[in-house]
C-alpha cells in the first residue's frame, strides 16, 4: 500500500527553512539550465527569423557566410533576369544584390571598437524582406550619401542617431533613419543604398549575395538545381531561412557546450545538497519511519515516499528557477558572430518549453538526490529504530 | 579542542564528504568560469608591445594593397614587416572542425621566432635564405610554394602526419587548394595557440588572387618599442587620405579588439559565477546548522564541563571553514590542473589558462562560505543556555 501524499506534502512543509534552502540552491541551477538555453534560443531565433521561407539567397561557390562570398555585376544581371524571380507589381524583378561589409565602430558608453555590418541594398530589399518598420526618421532616399540604422545597435555605438554623421572611409554618410526588424539580424545593421556605398568603399561591381523572392517556392530544387549547373554563375542556391539558421550554428554550439558543461557540474552539486538535505531528513525522521513500517507499510512504499518527497523539493526548486529566469526574457545581449565576424544583438527568450525542460532537469536532481537517502530509510531495521 | 572538531567532522563523514563535495564541485566551476575569462586576458598577451598591426580602417575585413609594404618599412624605426592574412578554409572531410589557416610571408618566421619552435620538419636538400631570427629547419618549407607549417595540436587532431597532402576548401578564396605539411610547431607562448595553419602568401596570392597582391594585414617589428605610438602616427598618417585608409595599432591592442568583440558574455559569465557562489552557500548553511541543531544536548554537556560561550562559537566556525576550505582547495586547484591547456570549442581561443590569482579568489571564497554558513549556527550554539539544552535531551 502506498503512503499517502499528504504526508510528503507535510513533512515538507514542517521544515520550512531547510526546504527552502535546498529549493534554492535547485531552483539557481535550473535557472542557470534555463539561462543557458534562453540565450541559445534567442540566438537563434533572432538568425531564423531574418530569412523569409519565400526567399532564396546566392552566393558564391564554397563560400560558408555573406561576407566570404562575393557575385559579379554579370552575375547579378543574369540572376535577376531569370523567369523563377518574383516580379513587382510595378515591374522591375523582386531581387535584391547586396553589398555587405563589416565595418569597425566605436562603441558607446564601453572601451574599445566593435564590427558591425553595412549593408549596401537594392531599392527592393526592404520590401523583399519584410517586416522593416522605421520607427524614427525615414527611409534612406536611392542615389543619396544617405543610410539607416537599426534602432538596437543605436545605443550601442556611437554616431548612430537620426541627423548623425557616420563616416566610411573619406565620404560622410547622413543617418536619416532607425529601424526595427521583427527582432532578426537585421536589427544588428547599417543598410543603405548599394550603388552609393560600393563606390565609397571601393567596391565597384562586386556585390556579396544577392537575395530573391521565388515566383513559386515549391520550386526552389529546380531553380537550384539550374542555377547551380549555370557555367557562367559558379554559384550555391541556398534557402534564406535555412541559410540564417545556419549562421547560427557555431555559435549555438559554443553555448551549448558550455552551458552544458556548467549545468552539469552544477547539477552534481545540487545532487549532493538534495541528498544531505534528504539525510539529515530522515536521520530526523528514524523513529516515525519505524512507525511507518509498524503500521503495515512496505520497504518499497517507504522508498517511494521519500523519493517522493525529494522530488517534491526539487520542483519546488524548479519552480523557483522558473521564477527566477524569468526576468531574463527579452533582455538585450550582444556578442559577435564570427560567422559572419559582427556583432549581433539577441534577446534572451525564455519560452515556456524551454520552462518545461527546467523543471523536467529539477525532478531529475530530485529523483537522483533522493535515490540513496530513501533506500537507506526503506532498509532501516524495525527494532533498532524504534530504539533510538 | 581541535580534537574535538576533527572527531565532530567525522561522526557523519557521509555528511561531511557530501557538502565538501558540494563545495569543490561549485568551486570548481566558479574557477574554470574564471578561467574563461583569464583566457580572454590570455589571448590579448600574444600580443607583444614591440609589435604593431596594421589593418585596414573600415574593419579587419577589408584589405590593404601590397604596395603599402615599402612605404611602411621606409618609416623610421621599422624593423620589418611582415604579412599575415586570413585564409578561413575549411577540411571537406570535417566541415564544423574549424581551425585557423594564416597566408604569411618568409619575413613573418623570423618576427614570430620566439613566439614558436618546430618539433618537426622535412629535412631540406639544399640550402635556403633564412629570415633573421626564423627556425633553419624550415628551409624544406621555404623552398616549396605549396607547403605549410601545422601546429602539434592541429596534427593530433586530425591525425595528419608530416610530408602529407591535405586538402582544403576555399571559401573566402575558392577552389580546392593542396598543401604539403614540411613542418610543426610547438607555441613557446600560449597564447600563440597549437592549433594553427601557417603557408605562404605568395602561393594565395597566385593561386587566389590572381596575383593582385590584397592583404589583409601587416605585422610591424621595432626597433624600438618606445617609439611605437610615434610609429602608429607615422604609418597611419601617411595613408590618412589615400584609399583606403589604414589602423596601426600595438599588437596587444589589436587582440583586444578581438576579445571586446566578445561583448558582455563575459559580464554573464561572472553573473553565472555570482550565483554558484550564492547557491553553495545556501548548501553549506543549511548542512551546518542541521548537524548543529542535532547537537543541542552536546553543547550543554560541554559548557556543563566549563567550555565558554566563545570556545563553543569557534569550535562550530571551525568546523564549517575546515569542511569548506577542504572543498574550496580540492575544487580551485583541481579546476587548476584539470581545465588548464583545454581546448576551447569555437576555434578562436588559446588553450585555457586559469591563473592563480583566480584559484585564490576561489579559495578565499571557499573560506568566506564557511565563516558565514558557520555563522548563525554557532552564534545559537553560544547562545544556548545549559538548562535549555539539556532540557531538550529525548
Amino acid at each position: 500500500m502506498a503512503i499517502p501524499f499528504v504526508y510528503n506534502l507535510r513533512s515538507v512543509t514542517n521544515r520550512p527553512v531547510s526546504t527552502a534552502t535546498t529549493a534554492v540552491g535547485i531552483g539557481l541551477t535550473v535557472a542557470i539550465f534555463i539561462g543557458a538555453l534562453a540565450l541559445a534560443a534567442g540566438f537563434r531565433a533572432s538568425l531564423v527569423t531574418t530569412g523569409s521561407p519565400d526567399n532564396a539567397i546566392v552566393l558564391r561557390k564554397g563560400a560558408d557566410s555573406e561576407i566570404s562570398s562575393g557575385v559579379t555585376l554579370e552575375q547579378v544581371n543574369i540572376l535577376k533576369a531569370n523567369p523563377a524571380v518574383a516580379v513587382a507589381p510595378t515591374g522591375p524583378p523582386l531581387a535584391s544584390a547586396e553589398m555587405v561589409i563589416v565595418v569597425n565602430k566605436e562603441r558607446l558608453g564601453q572601451k574599445g571598437s566593435s564590427n558591425v555590418m553595412l549593408r549596401g541594398v537594392d531599392a527592393e530589399a526592404a520590401s523583399l524582406r519584410g517586416g522593416i518598420t522605421l520607427v524614427a526618421g525615414r527611409m534612406f532616399t536611392p542615389g543619396t550619401d544617405e543610410v539607416i540604422v537599426a534602432r538596437r545597435i543605436a545605443g550601442r555605438f556611437a554616431h548612430c542617431n537620426v541627423g548623425d554623421k557616420l563616416r566610411f572611409e573619406q565620404r560622410d554618410f547622413t543617418v536619416v533613419g532607425q529601424f526595427t526588424a521583427k527582432g532578426s539580424a537585421f536589427e544588428s545593421e547599417i543598410w543603405g543604398d548599394a550603388a552609393v556605398l560600393m563606390p565609397a568603399l571601393h567596391r565597384e561591381g562586386y556585390f556579396q549575395t544577392v537575395v530573391f523572392r521565388m515566383k513559386d517556392p515549391a520550386q526552389f530544387d529546380r531553380v537550384k538545381k539550374e542555377l547551380e549547373a549555370d557555367p557562367r554563375l559558379q554559384v550555391q542556391v541556398r534557402r534564406e531561412r535555412a541559410f540564417y539558421a545556419q549562421q547560427s550554428e557555431a555559435f549555438t554550439l559554443l553555448i551549448t557546450v558550455i552551458g552544458t558543461f556548467i549545468t552539469a557540474i552544477m547539477a552534481v552539486g545540487a545532487v549532493f545538497g538534495a541528498a544531505n538535505t534528504m539525510y539529515a531528513t530522515i536521520g530526523a525522521r528514524t523513529r516515525e519511519i519505524a512507525m511507518l513500517s509498524v503500521l503495515g507499510f512496505g520497504s518499497w512504499s517507504i522508498f517511494v515516499s521519500f523519493v517522493v518527497e525529494s522530488v517534491i523539493v526539487a520542483v519546488i526548486g524548479g519552480l523557483v528557477g522558473c521564477v527566477l529566469a524569468l526576468p531574463m526574457n527579452g533582455i538585450t545581449s550582444s556578442t559577435t558572430n564570427f560567422q559572419s565576424f559582427s556583432e549581433m544583438a539577441f534577446q534572451f527568450r525564455v519560452t515556456p518549453q524551454i520552462m518545461g525542460q527546467g523543471l523536467g532537469f529539477a525532478a531529475l536532481l530530485g529523483l537522483v538526490g533522493g535515490f540513496f537517502p530513501a533506500l537507506q530509510a526503506a532498509r532501516q531495521k524495525l527494532t533498532r529504530s524504534l530504539r533510538a | 579542542m581541535l580534537k574535538l572538531v576533527i572527531v565532530n567532522l567525522f561522526r557523519n563523514p557521509l555528511r561531511t564528504f557530501l557538502t565538501m563535495a558540494s563545495v569543490t564541485v561549485a568551486l570548481f566551476l566558479f574557477c574554470a568560469l574564471g578561467g574563461i575569462l583569464d583566457t580572454l586576458q590570455e589571448s590579448i598577451k600574444v600580443g607583444s608591445e614591440s609589435r604593431l598591426v596594421t589593418r585596414n580602417k573600415i574593419s579587419l575585413v577589408q584589405w590593404i594593397p601590397m604596395a603599402y609594404r615599402q612605404r611602411i618599412e621606409a618609416v623610421p624605426g621599422v624593423k620589418r614587416v611582415a604579412i599575415q592574412n586570413w585564409f578561413g578554409a575549411q577540411d571537406p572531410a570535417d566541415t564544423k572542425g574549424f581551425f585557423a589557416q594564416f597566408a604569411v610571408d618568409d619575413p613573418w618566421y623570423g618576427v614570430y621566432g620566439k613566439d614558436y619552435e618546430l618539433v618537426d620538419a622535412t629535412p631540406s636538400s639544399a640550402p635556403a635564405d633564412i629570415p633573421e631570427g626564423a627556425d633553419p629547419r624550415l628551409a624544406s618549407y621555404f623552398q616549396e610554394q605549396t607547403a605549410c607549417v601545422v601546429g602539434q595540436k592541429l596534427m593530433e587532431k586530425k591525425g595528419w602526419k608530416l610530408g602529407q597532402t591535405i586538402n582544403l576548401a576555399g571559401t573566402i578564396y575558392p577552389g580546392t587548394w593542396p598543401f604539403t605539411i614540411r613542418a610543426v610547431y610547438h607555441a613557446k607562448k600560449k597564447s600563440f595557440g597549437d592549433e594553427t595553419m601557417f603557408f605562404h602568401y605568395k602561393y594565395l596570392n597566385e593561386k587566389g588572387m590572381g596575383g593582385f597582391g590584397a592583404v589583409g594585414t601587416y605585422v610591424l617589428e621595432l626597433n624600438d618599442p618606445s617609439q611605437a605610438s610615434a610609429i602608429t602616427h607615422a604609418v597611419d598618417s601617411q595613408f590618412e587620405n589615400a584609399a583606403p585608409a589604414t589602423l596601426t595599432e600595438t599588437e596587444q591592442a589589436f587582440q583586444a579588439g578581438f576579445v571586446s568583440m566578445y561583448g558582455n558574455i563575459p559580464f554573464v559569465l561572472r553573473v553565472i559565477g555570482l550565483a554558484i557562489v550564492f547557491s553553495i552557500l545556501l548548501i553549506a548553511a543549511n548542512t551546518m546548522m542541521t548537524s548543529i541543531r542535532e547537537r543541542t544536548s552536546e553543547f550543554g554537556v560541554l559548557k556543563t564541563l566549563g567550555f565558554t560561550d566563545g570556545a563553543v562559537f569557534r569550535m562550530v566556525v571551525i568546523e564549517a571553514a575546515v569542511i569548506t576550505l577542504g572543498g574550496g582547495l580540492l575544487g580551485s586547484l583541481g579546476a587548476r590542473a584539470l581545465v588548464t591547456g583545454a581546448s576551447v570549442p569555437g576555434g578562436f581561443f588559446p588553450p585555457m589558462s586559469i591563473y592563480w590569482g583566480t584559484v585564490l579568489t576561489g579559495i578565499a571564497i571557499a573560506v568566506v562560505i564557511g565563516a558565514v554558513s558557520g555563522l548563525v549556527p554557532a552564534v545559537q550554539a553560544s547562545r544556548l543556555r545549559i538548562v535549555d539544552a539539556l532540557r531538550r535531551v529525548e
